[in-house]
């Protein structure tokens, strides 16, 4: 009985001690960003590595998830007589909630997984020693610009699956099966405001930050790991953590932004 | 990879990024870049139900314009409501405005009938002639309890 009890407490204990070392790790970051000197070329790197190279896997993601929406609108609207609305809800499903989602989980698998392990290894040996030593601070060299580039890239890379997915919509849609094209643009037009795309915008940016935020964290404090266990195992560990946190992390805030900004 | 290289990439991906963004918030964000000219004009209604800020104005189902803003006079209990029309059409000072609904669950939107009159609307002037929105309710209720 004792036992159990005190298990709760460790626990608790564990959970808080790592809520706030989270949002540590958070303010800390945002001071060094905001701390000078200002250097852009590792950002344009990290942009290079989160942005860039996740273009190919986001324009695939992008045309089939619209063109399975195409397919399952037009067969679900047709039920109802009004294929005419395929264009707005194929928009307005992307824009809203596919969007902002999958390409976030599709940059946590690509990127998150691999910053997380970056870091996790450069913990392992002891490299984020070696720049504390060299008296570089690893904040601003290592999390900073990682940080700046999620935050670009990640709206950039939904609105490159936003317009993948409309037109995936439209090979499905107007190409494939039946529907007048005028029909397709016009009703997604008509339906999707600018407020709409504001709460694509933000979700996008939250998760971007979310993304490098809890993958860093996780590799930084490899070493605080309760379990003990470092070295390879560790980083595959921490890893595996960082992304299934992350995915879950995505979700929740998911609904959290759009009841927040819906309301 | 030399830094030239890299730098062109990001460069193309931002580039990317912004075109989709801003084909998407220009299409559908009905984001003006390019401001149409237009002149506003208002239109009293006793009821609106359902007219919404940035609803279409047609005139012969062709789009002429948008409702801009909606305000309730408290004196006299109406809606007031502002339309931003096209520079290029003109509107006869007898024109009627009235509020319709695009299919049975579609979107309100207003309707403008050209009058005969010889005089034209400016900036500012308001349309005297106005139809409510018609309630669906309202005409199914007024029918029930008349046959009582």
């Amino acid at each position: 009985m004792r036992r159990f009890i005190e298990k709760i407490g460790r626990e608790f204990l564990y959970l808080l001690e790592n809520i706030g070392r989270m949002g540590f790790f958070f303010s800390t970051t945002l001071v060094t960003i905001l701390k000078p000197p200002y250097t852009p070329y590792p950002v344009v790197r990290q942009i290079y590595f989160i942005g860039a190279r996740s273009v190919i896997v986001i324009l695939v993601t992008g045309l089939f998830t619209g063109m399975v929406l195409g397919l399952q609108g037009y067969h679900n609207l047709k039920k109802f007589g009004s294929e005419e609305l395929l264009g707005s809800a194929v928009a307005l499903s992307l824009i809203q909630e596919l969007g902002p989602v999958l390409t976030a989980l599709m940059v946590i698998g690509r990127a998150g997984s691999a910053i997380c392990a970056e870091i996790g290894i450069m913990r392992n040996s002891e490299q984020i020693d070696a720049l504390e030593c060299m008296a570089i601070d690893p904040y601003k060299f290592l999390i900073a610009p990682k940080f700046i580039a999620a935050l670009i890239s990640l709206p950039a890379l939904t609105f490159i699956f936003n317009v993948l997915g409309i037109l995936g919509g439209y090979l499905a849609g107007v190409v494939f099966l039946d529907i007048a094209s005028g029909a397709y643009f016009q009703g997604m037009y008509d339906s999707v405001e600018w407020a709409d795309i504001r709460l694509c915008f933000i979700k996008s940016m939250i998760f971007g930050v979310l993304i490098v935020w809890i993958a860093s964290f996780k590799g930084y404090f490899l070493h605080l790991n309760r379990t003990g266990v470092f070295g390879a195992e560790g980083v595959s560990r921490v890893t595996t953590d960082a992304v299934v946190l992350a995915s879950v992390t995505i979700l929740v805030w998911d609904y959290l932004i759009g009841s927040l900004i819906l309301s | 990879m030399n830094k030239m290289n890299l730098e062109m990439i990001v460069g193309l991906f931002m580039l990317a990024g912004f075109a989709s963004f801003s084909y998407i918030a220009i299409k559908m964000g009905d984001l003006s870049l390019f401001n149409e000219e237009s002149y506003p004009v208002s239109a009293r209604f006793i009821s609106i139900s359902g007219l919404k800020e940035g609803a279409a104005v047609e005139l012969a189902g062709v789009k002429v314009g948008t409702v801009s803003g909606i305000e309730l006079d408290g004196g006299e209990y109406e809606a007031v409501v502002q339309l931003d029309i096209n520079k290029q059409v003109r509107l006869q000072e007898d024109s009627i405005a009235s509020i319709r609904t695009s299919g049975i669950i579609g979107d309100r939107f207003i309707k403008l009938t050209p009058g005969g009159s010889e005089d034209y609307l400016g900036a500012g002037d308001e349309i005297a002639e106005t139809e409510s929105s018609i309630s669906l309710e309202e005409l199914v209720s007024k029918y029930i309890f008349k046959s009582e």
